[in-house]
């Protein structure tokens, strides 16, 4: 008999409103999973062990009282939030962030706060001020980030489900690298109320599950606009797993970055090839789309200068979002920040400074600019653009090293995405059955239209053997 | 060689909207009972409290823009101003760079215009209060005023003396009082000024090289005076060969002098960039016209329409338009009294002059809040009330009074003129104060004449 914690959020909800299971069964299972493998993988960084008691009175809710692993940049109510930072090792924040209030209200239960890079400064998990995270899959490998914690949870079966943020791949990119779904919602489609901030302007709190349906559940429950975040959008919000199953058929579909140089010929660009012909199978139009170095009909906007667009925007945005972490107000000062907030700070401090910031974060902001279009004329013509996730599989712990350009280069291929506020889902599109590591398949839609991509990367899933879930 | 002073003036104005600027805690500080009572995670800067602008405040800003005679550009955003201070709780002030609510306006003054380069709106920050705590000495920071909605004010170097400062301010404090957007009280700090002062040779046209920024005032007085001494300090040092040195000074009332605070070296870098948690501001044309109907009569225009409705002396409409309280105070005493009453004792006319009342309520010291415009009317009305006497009755006074004084009758037949005003108080006394004065001088005048 398989454990309970290694069921999905959809079967969770529907066993434990037929009764099938009980929340403290469901809990001890999840629990005990969290007792044999944290230690090992370092996921979690604080729990709540009071957890299965708040669940039982959540039955008649739509999550039912299913637990839900919670990245740490998420405030809390009387629940540490620390960032992964030892600036706030010790903030307890005495109000909880919008998307925290809503999931409590629709039967989530925060079940823990997840290991992430610190300040979401990353995409391994490796500047976390508490150590690494192991990727579950292979534990000698990193499990991407910043978002690492969460997607290993899931991964591990530490949790039914989770949340994260992205800003430029800190959903997609762990959750490829885990095996897991990801989903980067439309910027200003969940409030970032309460979860600390990074680059304010491209900031995207999303789900983390098992399968797209879960994810799709969670989003129609955290989703919506926030009379505390002005960039929230009245935009009404759908039932994203009503349409699930209608297929791609008559979708037409571009598949983006697979001619890139450093992917040309690679085991990556052949395996999302390969995923695009089963799309095919499916009924969608797939068009290769070339990769361009400006803006042209039918060509994609080359990624390469998204890391330098993402490099300004990010660190200006940085060095202002923590300056208020000085040491007036949460007792600890700025000798506490580690090494990459401090040459975050520095850089985007720089890219601000007079007389640069014209050359550094006003060309940056014209390029970002310059996506958004580029996009807007794919999307005319598409309604769901593809493209690996992740250049490559998960790398090795300790891969960071001394790179501070690490992450920008993994993310590089959703950075555009991220920078034009766009909304991506990434699926498992491979497995190498030697390191039993993942490669992950964006699949984004325009603003707004997330349903589009959840019904085209659901198909996928389910026509597919490579998610572990839905293939038990 | 004679000097000039070249000044231009930033002026805060905290805005009395009942909620702050970016969050719903409450705009109260003054009256607060205690400290960090009106915050929340954005007034507080917590992680993840962000801001949401409050639309009262930016109607506000505009409506003071449309009376400064402002134009409303149709974008406009917040942009983030980083610096550190331990009352700025998340290390920036949201602030307005490039692209403010309003600018190009003009106020004018009786020595020439001000030009108001800009009006923009930010947030206050909180306050720190230097306090002994169990024989420390300590810093303490009360956010209370934190988030609390601040327009900004600049204008162009335009001023060239204390006096044409203090008109200046004067001016624009009594239209911000006329829009009720403030309290606008110099003693609370809801409204505060700061004079940015250099000096040149009368005659120069060129701005000099450095400038004087004067801060703590809290009186047009001080600023006047600031103004004059930075004038004469700032000329002997240009006298002796020198330039002064850009620096920020404070008034100090006791000793009648300004003094150094802080020298400027390089100009401050703010790295100002645009609020990403505030998405920009595109108004409609319709939008800014429905706010330019709610700018009331401004000042100058109700001053000129007094002067020629109620044809009040410069003076007098000045008083009487101070105030927008007193000026509506002065207009519903006006249309009052204009109302027939007959059952007043002026004959069912109903009529106290204008100017009489513009008299009363000077003269008088009338306080508003005490005496409704009804009642004030009505006592002016008992108080000056003519009660008629018959003609006949009249008639028999007048023959007594001469009959009684017959050697004051004959004084004024041989040219004693002022036995005539003799008479006439003899007169009035017997009629204990009834009776049309005019009337009585014209029989008077009559009888002695026949």
């Amino acid at each position: 008999m398989t454990t309970l914690n290694t069921l999905t959020l959809t079967e969770t909800v529907a066993k434990l409103k037929a009764k099938e299971i009980s929340h403290a069964e469901l809990y001890k299972d999840v629990h005990k999973a969290i007792a044999e493998k944290n230690e090992r993988l370092n996921v979690y960084l604080t729990l709540d062990n009071e957890a299965a008691s708040k669940a039982e009175k959540l039955l008649d809710t739509p999550l039912a009282g299913a637990p839900i692993a919670v990245k740490d940049n998420f405030c809390t109510e009387g629940m540490r939030t620390t960032a992964s930072s030892n600036v706030l090792k010790d903030f307890v924040p005495p109000f909880d962030a919008t998307v925290i209030t809503k999931l409590k209200k629709s039967g989530g239960v925060v079940l823990g706060k997840t290991n992430m890079d610190a300040w979401a400064h990353g995409s391994s998990t490796e500047t976390s001020d508490f150590g690494p995270t192991k990727n579950p899959r292979n534990p000698e490998y990193l499990p991407g980030g910043s978002s690492g914690g969460s997607a290993a949870a899931v991964a591990a079966d530490m949790t039914i489900a989770a949340l994260g943020t992205e800003t430029a791949g800190s959903i997609r990119q762990p959750a490829a690298w885990c095996g897991v779904v990801g989903l980067k919602p439309t910027y200003g489609r969940v409030s970032r109320t309460g979860v600390v901030p990074m680059a304010s302007s491209t900031d995207s709190p999303g789900p983390i599950g098992k399968t797209v349906e879960d994810c799709a559940l969670i989003l129609t429950h955290i989703a919506g606009q926030d009379r505390y975040d002005a960039t929230t959008s009245p935009e009404p919000v759908p039932d994203f797993t009503k349409d699930i199953k209608k297929g791609v058929k008559g979708m037409h579909m571009g598949l983006c970055y697979t001619d890139h140089p450093q992917l040309r010929g690679t085991q990556t660009a052949k395996v999302v090839e390969q995923a695009a012909k089963v799309l095919e199978r499916l009924g969608a139009t797939v068009d290769v789309i070339a990769l361009s170095e400006k803006i042209q009909n039918n060509h994609v906007l080359n990624p390469d200068y998204a890391v330098a667009v993402y490099t300004i925007v990010q660190r200006s945005e940085v060095s202002s979002n923590l300056a208020g972490y000085a040491g007036v107000r949460y007792d600890v000062g700025r000798s506490h920040f580690g090494a990459e907030a401090k040459r975050r700070i520095m850089l985007g401090t720089f890219t601000l400074s007079k007389g640069y910031a014209d050359r550094y974060y006003v060309q940056a902001q014209k390029v970002r600019s310059l996506y958004i279009q580029n996009y807007q004329q794919l999307f005319a013509k598409y309604d769901v653009l593809l493209s690996p996730t992740s250049p490559g599989f998960a790398q090795k712990i300790g891969a960071l090293g001394d790179n501070p350009m690490f992450g920008e280069l993994e993310d590089k291929l959703v950075e555009p995405c991220a920078l034009s506020g766009l909304p991506g889902i990434n699926v498992p599109c491979y497995r190498d059955p030697k390191t039993n590591l993942y490669i992950g398949l964006s699949f984004m839609s325009n603003y707004w239209h997330e349903e589009t991509m959840i019904r085209a990367a659901h198909a996928f899933e389910e026509a597919t053997q490579w998610n572990s879930w839905s293939n038990k | 060689m004679n000097y000039e002073p070249v000044i231009g003036m930033e002026i805060h104005v905290e805005l009395k909207t009942a909620s702050k600027m970016f969050c719903g805690c409450k705009n109260d500080p003054f009256f607060a009972k205690k400290p960090n009572t009106y915050t929340c995670p954005a007034c507080l800067g917590m992680p993840g409290g962000l801001p949401v602008p409050n639309k009262k405040a930016i109607e506000w800003a505009i409506r003071l823009g449309l009376a400064l005679g402002c134009e409303i550009p149709l974008f406009t955003k917040f942009d983030r101003k980083n610096y550190f201070y331990p009352d700025l709780p998340k290390g920036y002030q949201i602030s307005q760079y490039d692209q403010p609510i309003a600018v190009n306006g003009k106020v004018e003054t009786s020595f020439d215009r001000v030009r108001i380069r800009r009006v923009h709106l930010e947030e206050d920050a909180g306050k720190l209060l230097h306090a002994t705590l169990d024989g420390e000495k300590v810093s303490l920071v009360d956010f209370n005023r934190s988030g609390v909605p601040l327009v900004e004010i600049v204008t162009e170097p335009d001023i060239r003396s204390g006096e044409q400062a203090k008109e200046f301010l004067k001016k624009l404090h009594q239209i911000v009082q006329y829009l009720d957007i403030s309290d606008a009280d110099m003693d609370k700090g809801s409204m505060r000024l700061e004079p940015n002062i250099s000096v040149r040779p009368v005659g120069s046209k060129d701005l000099p090289s450095y400038k004087v920024e004067v801060k703590n005032i809290n009186s047009f007085n001080f600023v006047k005076r600031a103004i004059d001494f930075e004038l004469d300090r700032q000329a002997r040092i240009l006298a002796s060969g020198k330039t002064p040195i850009q620096e920020t000074r404070g008034w100090n009332e006791g000793k009648g002098a300004t003094v150094s605070q802080r020298v400027k070296g390089e100009a401050d870098d703010y790295r100002y960039f645009p609020e990403p948690d505030i998405p920009p501001f595109r108004w409609t044309s319709t939008f800014i016209h429905e706010i330019k109907s709610q700018v009331p009569e401004l000042p100058d225009a109700k001053l000129a329409r007094f002067k020629k409705d109620y044809e009040l002396n410069d003076y007098d409409a000045t008083l009487l338009t101070d105030t927008k309280q007193l000026a509506d105070y002065f207009e519903e005493c006006v249309k009052l009294a204009r109302l027939p009453a007959p059952d007043r004792r002026d004959g069912g006319q109903g009529k106290v002059p204008a100017k009489k009342l513009a008299n009363w309520i000077i003269n008088k010291k009338i306080v508003i809040d005490e005496i409704l415009p009804a009642a004030l009317v009505q006592s002016i009305l008992t108080a000056t009330a003519v009660v008629a006497v018959s003609d006949d009755e009249l008639g028999k006074v007048i023959a007594h009074v001469l009959q009684a004084n017959t050697k004051a009758v004959t004084d004024f037949k041989a040219g004693k003129l002022q036995s005539k005003m003799f008479l006439f108080g003899n007169i009035l006394k017997e009629l204990k104060g009834k009776g049309d004065k005019e009337k009585v001088m014209g029989l008077l005048e009559k009888k002695l004449t026949e």
